[in-house]
C-alpha cells in the first residue's frame, strides 16, 4: 500500500487559487477577462424560473380535459395578474356561472388537452453571482460564469457549515491551545471573521450570532453543540448552506483539539486583513473542503508554482494523527517499515512510525494519518 | 421481477484469457486483483488498494485504478502497466513469462454512483415497480414521485427542479390504459427543467418506461428538454412486472451518458476490455448465480462505506435495495442519526460517554479512509455495523415484496387468513444462506467478528448459513463472469466465498438462564454432544466447512426450531471457519436495558464465542 495515505489539508502561505463562479443555470456574465473584482462584486447574473402551480382547470368546471381551450379566458404565454380570470363557464343562468381565478401573478406556461391541466409560473427570480474572493477574472465561460484567481495565503479546513462570506480576521485568542470564550467576543468584532483556539462552546457560538460575527475558525466542536446549533442530527457531511447566523470552520476535528500550530501562526500573521471563506463541505463524490483565503499582493513567479504531486509518504514529513487514540496530534515521520504489522485490533496494517516535538515516537496505521500540505 | 442480468455488449467467452486484472473503483478505494491461470483452474492471486481518485486534487479515476494495479505489480512480480496503460494481451506466449494481462475489466460505484430519481402513477404499485427495476440496475434511487404521492403538485415540480440526478426512470399506466396521470407527471417534470448532476451543458437522460399508448404526447412535452429514450412498459399489465428492458435501457445510459462525465472515466471505459458495471449490479450477479446453482433462498449484503446493498433470492425471486445513506465511513454519521444511539450502544461492551462517542463518530465521517486502531475503536465500529445492517435490512424487507394492488384469488379455505398483496418476501425461517461482503465484513479481524454482526442485525431464524467473501471481490467476479464465466466461477469456489458455518437459533423467548432446548450433535469424528442450551446462552463447537454433523434439538415448549413450538427437530449441517453457533438468545432476540447488566452480557456472549483478544 505504497500509494495509501490521505491527501492532507493544504495550509500555506502564498499560492494561487482560482475559483470556478458558475451560474446554476445559463445566464448574463458581466464582467470581462482581466477585470479586478472583489468579493462582493457582481460576476454573473441568471433569471431563476418562477414556482410553477399547476391548475387543473377540466376537473374545476367539470368539463373533459379536451374541452378546455373552449373555456380559456388567459391562453399560452398570456401574462396574467392574481385573481384575473384564467376561464371560464358560459351557463344559460348567471348564477351557475364559474371562474376560475389566477392564484399568482405572472403567465400561462402551458395548457394540456389531455389532462386538462394549466400550469402557471410567477416571474422569474434574479440572481446575483459574487466574485467571492478579491482577485481578477481570468476566465469567462460564456452565459455561464468566470474564474476568479488571486494570489493568496491559504487554509484548508476539515468540516464546516454555512456559506461564502467575506470580513476582516480578528483574532479571539492568544495560542492555538486556548479555547474562544464568549467573553472574548467583543461588539468591535461585528462583520469579522475571529479565530478561535482550541474548541468553541455552545455559548460562544450563540454570543457569535448575537454580536453579528460573519465568521469562526477553531479547532474543534462537540457533535453535540453542533447538533444543537442546526437543530438536526447531521448524517453526511455535505454542507454550505445552512443558515446559522456565521461560517464556522473546524481545522482540526470533533472534539477539543489545539489548532496545528502552523494554521495558527499564519493566521495570526494575516489577522486585520480581509479573508473570504466558505463553509462549504463535502466528503463524498468530489471532495470539497471549507476555505480560507486570505488575499495578497501577488510576487513574481506566484503564479507559476508548479503543483507538488506527491509520490507517498516520505520521511521527514510532517503529519497529523487522525484517528483516536492519539487523534489531532501532530508530528514528523521518523520510520516507514515497509511489512504489516499487527495492530491492538489483531489487523494486519501498513505502518508508519511519528516522532513528536517531545522527542517521543509511536506507531501508528498509515491509514490514520494526513500529511500536512502546503509545508 | 426475476432478470438475467444485462448480456455485455462484447460476449468473450471465446478469449483465451489466462492472466486478468480487474478493478472496483469504490467511493473510498479502488481495489485491484489479479486472477491467473493454474493449470486448468483460475486462481485469485494477488491483490492491490489504493485511494479512489474521483475527487480533488486528482479527479481522475484511472489514477487510483493505475495505482491499485502498481501495487499488484510490486507483490507479484508481474509487469502491468506500461506508462498509464495496460500491457495486453499477456506476452507468455512470445516467451515473456510475466508481462502484460488478457483482459482488464472493472466495476465502479465512485462519485456517489448512479443516482436517479424514478415516477409512476401509483406510489405502491408502478412507483415501486420503477424503484425496482432502478435498483436493480444498480442505482441509488433518491426520490419516488408518484401522482399519489401527498405531495402537491407544485412541491413535486419544486423537488424535481433541486435534485440533480443522473437520470429519470418514468413508469406509470398499463399498456392501453389511460394516459392521463402519467402525461401530468410529464409536465411538471417538463415544467422543473431538471438539470443533470455533473455538467450542465448535456441533457438530462430519461427513460420512460410506462404505458406506451403516451409515448407520442411523452415526446413532444419532454423530447427537447431529456435526452429521451423509451423501453417496454415495466408494467404492461397490472399482474406482471417485465423490469429487464428498463434495467438494460439503463445500463446502456449509464455507459453512455452519466459516466462520460465522471472525472477520468472516458480514460477507465478506454482501458476495460468490457463494457464498466456499477458495482452493484456486479455484486447482484454473483448472487443470483449463487442462488440459482445452488437452488437455495439467501440474503446478500455489501455494507461499503457510504451505502448498504441489500440483495435477496426467495423462491428464485431477485431484488436488490440500497440503502444510500447507512455505511462506515461517509454515512457512518447518518447510522447513528437513523438508529439512535441507544441502539448503537446495546452492542457496546463498555461504558462510554455520549459525547466522546458521537465525537469519534464524527471524525470518522469527516476522515472517512481511517482504521479503527484501538479495540474499542474497533467494537464501536462493530456496533455501528451491526445496526446499518439491521435497518438495511429493514428497508430491503419494505421494497422485496410481492406485488400489490392486483387481485388474488380466494378459495373457501381462505376465509379465515385475509392475506394482503404486497407481503415481504423476506422469510428469516426459509433462509438458508447469508452472504456479507464490503469491508467491515470481510477484513474483519477474526471471521467470528463477520458472523456475530450478521447473526445480531439479521437475526436469522431456525438454521443459517453464514458466508464472507474473502476480501471483498464479489464485484469483480460479477463483472468477470459476463466475459468468462468459467474464470469467475472458479475463483468464486476457490477464493471468495468463505464459509463462516451455520447459526441454529430458535424461536422464543425465556427468562436468561432457563432450558430454552436440549440438544446432541454428532459430530463427524463419533464423538456426541450432548448438552442444554439455555437462553441467553451462545454456543460454539468446531466444525469445518467440509466436515457434517447431525444436530438434534428438543426445543421446550413455548420454542419453535420451524416444525412448531416445542416439536423436535433433526438436521444435518455443514461448518466453516468459524463452526457450528448455537444461539439461544431468543428471538426476537433482546438485551436488558440497564447499563451494567447489559455489558456484562455482552461481555459474557462475547467471550462464549472468543469475539474478541482475552483481556480486552
Amino acid at each position: 500500500m505504497a500509494h495509501s495515505y490521505t491527501p492532507g489539508l493544504t495550509v500555506t502561505e502564498r499560492t494561487t487559487v482560482r475559483r470556478r463562479r458558475i451560474l446554476p443555470l445559463p445566464g448574463t456574465v458581466l464582467v470581462e477577462v482581466g477585470a479586478p473584482v472583489h468579493a462582493d462584486t457582481a460576476v454573473a447574473r441568471a433569471e431563476l424560473p418562477g414556482k410553477v402551480v399547476p391548475l387543473n382547470l377540466a376537473n374545476q368546471l367539470g368539463i373533459a380535459p379536451d374541452e378546455i381551450n373552449d373555456y380559456l379566458v388567459k391562453k399560452e404565454k398570456d401574462s396574467v395578474q392574481k385573481d384575473d380570470v384564467l376561464a371560464e363557464n358560459k351557463p344559460f343562468i348567471k348564477w351557475f356561472k364559474t371562474e376560475i381565478r389566477s392564484p399568482i401573478t405572472g403567465k400561462v406556461e402551458s395548457v394540456s388537452t389531455i389532462t386538462g391541466q394549466i400550469l402557471l409560473r410567477e416571474p422569474p427570480r434574479i440572481l446575483e453571482l459574487l466574485g467571492y474572493i478579491d482577485g481578477s477574472i481570468v476566465e469567462v465561460h460564456p452565459e455561464q460564469g468566470v474564474t476568479v484567481e488571486t494570489s493568496c495565503s491559504l487554509v484548508q479546513g476539515i468540516f464546516g457549515i454555512g456559506g461564502e462570506t467575506s470580513g476582516e480576521l480578528v483574532m479571539g485568542v492568544t495560542a492555538p491551545d486556548q479555547p474562544l470564550t464568549p467573553e472574548q467576543l467583543t461588539p468591535a468584532m461585528k462583520g469579522k471573521i475571529v479565530i478561535g483556539g482550541a474548541f468553541l462552546s455552545a455559548a460562544t457560538m450563540t454570543r457569535a450570532k448575537e454580536l453579528g460575527i460573519v465568521g469562526l475558525v477553531v479547532g474543534g466542536i462537540h457533535d453535540k453543540d453542533l447538533r444543537a446549533l442546526l437543530g438536526y442530527d447531521l448524517g453526511v457531511a455535505i454542507t454550505g448552506s445552512e443558515q446559522v447566523g456565521f461560517t464556522l470552520i473546524l481545522t482540526e476535528g470533533f472534539g477539543t483539539i489545539p489548532m496545528a500550530p502552523k494554521t495558527f501562526a499564519l493566521l495570526s500573521s494575516r489577522a486585520g486583513r480581509k479573508a473570504s471563506i466558505s463553509g462549504a463541505t463535502q466528503i463524498r463524490a468530489g471532495v470539497i473542503r471549507p476555505e480560507i483565503i486570505i488575499p495578497q499582493a501577488a510576487l513574481a513567479g506566484d503564479a507559476k508554482a508548479p503543483r507538488i504531486e506527491r509520490e507517498g509518504i516520505q520521511l521527514g514529513d510532517p503529519v497529523r494523527i487522525i484517528r483516536d487514540p492519539l487523534f489531532g496530534k501532530i508530528g514528523a515521520v521518523s520510520g516507514l517499515p515497509s511489512e504489516l504489522r499487527a495492530i491492538p485490533t489483531e489487523s494486519e496494517v501498513r505502518v508508519l512510525e511519528v516522532r513528536f516535538p517531545d522527542g517521543t515516537t509511536t506507531v501508528v496505521p498509515r491509514a490514520n494519518i494526513e500529511v500536512i500540505e502546503g509545508a | 421481477m426475476t432478470e438475467q442480468p444485462h448480456a455485455p455488449a462484447t460476449p468473450a467467452t471465446a478469449l483465451p484469457l489466462n492472466v486478468i486484472v480487474a478493478t472496483d473503483c469504490g467511493s473510498t478505494t479502488t481495489k485491484a486483483i489479479l486472477i491467473e491461470k493454474v493449470g486448468d483452474e483460475y486462481r485469485q492471486t494477488y491483490r492491490g488498494e489504493a485511494p479512489t481518485t474521483v475527487e480533488a486534487p486528482f479527479e481522475d479515476v484511472t489514477r487510483g485504478v493505475l495505482n491499485a494495479i502498481a501495487e499488484i505489480e510490486e507483490l507479484s512480480g508481474r509487469t502491468i502497466l506500461e506508462g498509464d496503460r495496460i500491457i495486453t494481451p499477456n506476452q507468455a506466449a512470445q516467451g515473456v513469462p510475466k508481462r502484460g494481462v488478457d483482459i482488464y475489466v472493472s466495476t465502479s460505484s465512485a462519485g456517489g454512483g448512479l443516482q436517479m430519481m424514478v415516477t409512476g402513477v401509483v406510489q405502491n404499485m408502478t412507483g415501486e415497480s420503477a424503484q425496482r427495476a432502478a435498483l436493480g440496475a444498480g442505482a441509488i434511487v433518491i426520490d419516488v414521485l408518484a401522482s399519489n404521492d401527498g405531495r402537491l403538485p407544485y412541491e413535486k415540480i419544486e423537488r424535481i427542479r433541486t435534485m440533480r440526478p443522473d437520470m429519470i426512470l418514468m413508469s406509470g399506466g398499463t399498456d392501453g390504459g389511460a394516459v392521463t396521470h402519467v402525461m401530468e407527471m410529464a409536465e411538471y417534470i417538463g415544467a422543473a427543467d431538471p438539470r443533470p448532476r455533473f455538467g450542465s451543458t448535456y441533457r438530462l437522460p430519461l427513460v420512460y418506461a410506462g404505458n406506451t399508448d403516451a409515448r407520442p404526447q411523452i415526446k413532444t412535452i419532454l423530447g427537447e428538454k431529456t435526452a429521451l429514450d423509451f423501453a417496454d412498459n415495466i408494467r404492461p399489465v397490472l399482474e406482471r412486472e417485465n423490469l429487464a428492458p428498463a434495467r438494460n435501457k439503463i445500463h446502456d445510459l449509464f455507459l453512455e451518458h452519466v459516466m462520460q462525465q465522471a472525472p477520468g472515466y472516458k480514460k477507465l471505459i478506454e482501458m476495460a476490455g468490457a463494457p464498466i458495471m456499477p458495482t452493484p449490479a456486479a455484486v447482484g450477479v454473483i448472487m443470483e448465480t449463487i442462488a440459482k446453482r445452488e437452488h437455495i433462498n439467501l440474503i446478500g449484503v455489501d455494507i461499503g462505506g457510504a451505502t448498504t446493498d441489500v440483495f435477496s433470492v426467495f423462491n428464485g425471486l431477485f431484488n436488490r435495495t440500497v440503502s444510500a445513506n447507512l455505511g462506515m465511513s461517509y454515512s457512518i454519521s447518518n447510522v447513528l442519526a437513523e438508529a439512535g444511539l441507544d441502539n448503537i450502544m446495546r452492542w457496546v461492551p463498555f461504558t462510554i460517554d455520549e459525547q466522546t462517542l458521537r465525537n469519534r463518530i464524527k471524525n470518522k465521517m469527516v476522515r472517512p479512509t481511517t482504521i479503527p486502531q484501538s479495540l474499542d475503536e474497533l467494537q464501536i465500529e462493530h456496533a455501528i455495523a451491526r445496526e446499518a445492517l439491521r435497518l438495511a435490512l429493514i428497508h430491503h424487507k419494505s421494497l422485496a415484496t410481492g406485488l400489490k394492488g392486483i387481485q388474488q384469488e380466494r378459495t373457501i379455505s381462505d376465509v379465515f387468513e385475509q392475506r394482503t398483496s404486497g407481503k415481504t418476501l423476506i422469510d428469516l425461517l426459509t433462509l438458508d444462506l447469508i452472504v456479507g461482503s464490503g469491508g467491515i465484513l470481510s477484513h474483519a479481524p477474526r471471521r467470528i467478528q463477520s458472523m456475530l454482526m450478521m447473526v445480531d442485525a439479521y437475526e436469522p431464524l431456525g438454521v443459517t448459513t453464514l458466508s464472507v467473501d474473502s476480501i471483498f471481490m464479489m464485484p469483480h467476479l460479477g463483472v468477470l463472469s459476463t466475459v468468462n464465466e468459467q474464470a469467475a466461477t472458479d475463483v468464486f469456489v476457490r477464493d471468495c466465498m468463505v464459509y463462516l458455518g451455520t447459526c441454529i437459533a430458535p424461536i422464543g423467548q425465556g427468562k436468561d438462564g432457563e432450558r430454552c432446548a436440549d440438544y446432541e450433535i454428532a459430530l463427524p469424528d463419533g464423538r456426541m454432544e450432548k448438552g442444554m442450551l439455555a437462553f441467553g446462552e451462545l454456543k460454539l463447537f468446531a466444525l469445518t466447512r467440509e466436515q457434517q454433523a447431525t444436530v438434534t434439538m428438543q426445543p421446550v415448549k413455548q420454542v419453535d426450531l420451524g416444525s412448531g413450538p416445542g416439536q423436535s427437530f433433526t438436521k444435518t449441517v455443514q461448518g466453516g471457519v468459524v463452526g457450528l453457533m448455537l444461539d439461544g438468545r431468543g428471538r426476537p432476540l433482546q438485551l436488558p436495558g440497564e447499563q451494567t447488566a447489559r455489558v456484562a452480557m455482552l461481555n459474557r456472549w462475547y467471550q462464549a464465542v472468543g469475539l474478541y483478544p482475552a483481556g480486552s
